[in-house]
């Protein structure tokens, strides 16, 4: 095998060699940070998220695992616990379920019970568009919503991949930290050579509009960029809001964005029913109801799992035509 | 010779050691008749689950650890006796168990669930059993990263030994060839369910070798004999010899839990374990042994009648928590456990 060299930091990067910059870098700098999963070694994962990085830093930092779940998120705990800072690799996040006792009963808990904090990091590949059928496309970001304990961070750039992964590995309390696989190697950006992070529940303008905010986040900023270039046809503006942090999320931005376009859409990729969105509608209605001219409306995925052919699957998923239709709904409300 | 002289027996423990498993196992068993006894005047808040006839492999096995080396134990609920002997104080324990303000999860937690990983060598258990494998697991992980020296020992029932959880945290650290004693507690039932109707393994014991690591069965109420096969687990476990699961025979003497009268349980079985209960039989046999006498017994017991019964006092005299306490301490950064307890006055 020839060897896979140390990515170069910064530069003309991709959201996935974003990823290996930033697990590359923080194992060099902190000796407490190491990777934990299945193929994570040998194979560099299955998407290659940490090429090169076994025969850099060895067996003992780089640890291939077997198809467990559970032990990989309880290990990562039970290290974090004894002063490491691992990064838990789930190598699709919907395997996440596997382990998902181990995140809502141990590691998210141990705090407030006066166990002590678990600083892990639990990261994998979510969402679809790339016709990985009903277990390889998943979005789990709300199964965890509702368990105070957790963060969770959902990066849509190859800036805020490096910089969200960063912020989460030094962070203090668990993360899951959902990296959409369709983004891999679909966008690139110049990153800065120099350390950065992009702080934890802080939200991102990725377009200033008047007339109507989409709040968004992942792969769907650019459906929503989609939908800005259409309706700018139309002379009509749009903002779009990439909440970039989940759990905490900018409830602050939000607001202040509602405040100036007084209509919003919120966009995700998970089913409609009960996803995070539906918080970020409930904490839109409670507090910036004054400033809306017409309902919130939500576009999201079809409360169905995801299914595999393409047909389908299009169908299922967000997109522009729907994100349009329900904006031209509110326009004229 | 007419006469049968009985020789004393060598247990293979010092009378210094003996001692203190004596004490160990008494402070135990005194400390939850007390808690016992605050429950029935509702000053234990929650459940109670008893540790009764499960003492004596507790103790016997958290003495083969060496915690002045960094090895670590997680504890399950009815090993009182272990976390005792890991340094946990009586007062911390009643104090946890009454919901005061000022016990180690102020208030958050119940029983014994509360830890000092990094101090004294202990961890606090989470209800879904089974988890604790692979936490344990991750504990040694981190101190081999570390260069650093460690054994844990990690206990589950019989019930647990049937999760997933157990599975794989058993596979991965035998596979890592982690310092890692697994300790299975075959108290006879998990809740009302029979060991029978949990697994059709032979032993417990048995399915070490589903996962390729060491084994031991030995009798959970011979204390004596649980220190030796524990000691013989962690001795490999140092040896870098890897993972051990050792399963203790024993009994639940009282029900699930003190609201559980165990109707489900033959009386004729209690009745026949009542007679193997392992602080008698230790007594007995530490008497045999010629190393110790019964007057030291006794001014152990008095002791410990001392120690709690300043330990109680100090813990029923310990306030409540403040309510709004609720909603601190969820994340880093607010402080919350770097100051005092805010508790009613």
């Amino acid at each position: 095998m020839t060897e896979i060299q140390k990515p170069t930091a910064g530069g003309e990067t991709t959201f996935l060699e974003a990823i290996r910059q930033a697990m590359w870098e923080e194992m060099e700098v902190d000796p407490r940070v190491f990777l934990i999963g299945e193929d994570v070694g040998n194979y560099g994962g299955a998407f290659k998220t940490s090429a090169g990085m076994l025969a850099h830093f060895g067996p003992g930092r780089i640890i291939d695992t077997p198809i467990s779940e559970v032990a990989i998120v309880g290990a990562a705990s039970g290290a974090a616990l004894s002063g490491m800072r691992p990064i838990a690799e789930m190598q699709f996040i919907d395997f996440i379920a596997v382990a998902f006792n181990q995140l809502t009963n141990f590691a998210s808990k141990s705090r407030y019970r006066g166990n002590g904090g678990v600083p892990i990091v639990v990261r994998g590949p979510a969402g679809g568009g790339v016709r990985g059928g009903p277990f390889h496309s998943g979005n789990p970001e709300a199964y965890f919503f509702n368990t105070p304990g957790l963060k969770i961070v959902y990066p849509g750039t190859a800036y805020d991949a490096k910089g969200l992964l960063k912020a989460a590995i030094r962070d203090e309390d668990p993360v899951i930290y959902i990296e959409h696989k369709f983004l891999y190697r679909r966008i690139k950006e110049n990153l800065p050579a120099e350390d950065y992070t992009v702080p934890i529940g802080k939200a991102a303008i990725r377009r200033k509009g008047k007339d109507l905010t989409i709040i968004t986040y992942g792969a769907m900023i650019y459906v929503a960029d989609e939908v800005a270039e259409e309706l700018a046809k139309d002379g009509v503006s749009v903002e779009i809001l990439d909440m970039r942090s989940i759990l905490p999320f900018d409830e602050e931005a939000m607001i202040e964005s509602i405040a100036k376009t007084n209509r919003c859409i919120v966009l995700y990729e998970a089913s409609l029913t009960g996803g995070v969105g539906a918080e970020f509608a409930a904490r839109l209605a409670d507090k910036a109801f004054d400033y809306l001219d017409a309902p919130i409306k939500r576009v999201a995925s079809l409360d169905t799992p995801v299914p595999y052919s393409p047909n389908l699957e299009d169908f299922y998923r967000p997109n522009k035509d729907k994100a349009i239709k329900a904006a031209r709904e509110i326009l004229k409300y | 010779m007419s006469e049968q002289v009985q020789s004393p027996v060598d247990l293979g423990v010092s009378r210094e050691g003996l001692l203190d498993m004596y004490y160990y196992l008494r402070l135990a068993r005194s400390l939850e008749e007390q808690l016992v006894a605050l429950f029935r005047q509702t000053k234990v808040i929650g459940g109670i689950y008893r540790c009764l006839g499960q003492e004596g492999e507790s103790v016997g096995t958290a003495f083969a650890l060496d915690f002045g080396r960094g090895d670590v134990l997680s504890p399950l609920i009815r090993n009182m006796g272990a976390i005792l002997r890991a340094g946990a104080k009586p007062v911390e324990i009643f104090r946890q168990y009454m919901s005061k303000g000022n016990g180690p999860s102020r208030g958050r937690d119940l029983n014994i669930h509360f830890q000092d990983l990094n101090g004294r060598g202990f961890m606090g258990p989470i209800s879904p059993l089974g988890d604790m494998v692979s936490v344990m697991a991750g504990v040694v992980l981190a101190r081999r990263m570390q260069k650093k020296e460690g054994v844990a020992m990690v206990y589950i029932g019989d019930g647990a030994s049937s999760t997933g959880a157990f599975y794989e945290g058993m596979n991965f650290a035998t596979v890592q060839k982690l310092p890692l004693v697994v300790i299975i507690e075959n108290n006879g039932w998990a809740y009302s369910t029979p060991t029978y109707k949990q697994t059709a393994a032979k032993t417990l014991a048995d399915k070490a070798y589903a996962f390729g690591c060491a084994s031991e069965t030995v009798d959970g109420n011979d204390t004596i004999a649980c220190y030796h096969a524990a000691k013989r687990a962690v001795d490999r476990a140092r040896a870098g010899e890897g993972v051990t699961l050792l399963e203790v025979v024993t009994f639940r003497m009282k029900g699930h839990a003190e609201h559980d009268d165990q109707s489900y349980v033959p009386p004729e079985m209690i009745e026949e374990w009542r007679s193997r209960d392992p602080v008698e039989r230790f007594e007995r046999d530490v008497l045999a042994s010629g190393l110790v006498t019964a007057e030291d017994f006794k001014s152990i017991l008095e002791r410990i009648k001392a120690e709690l019964s300043a330990a109680r006092d100090e813990a029923e005299a310990s306030p409540m928590p403040l309510g709004e306490e609720a909603q601190y301490g969820v994340y880093y950064g607010d402080g919350f456990w770097d100051r005092p307890a805010a508790t009613e006055k």
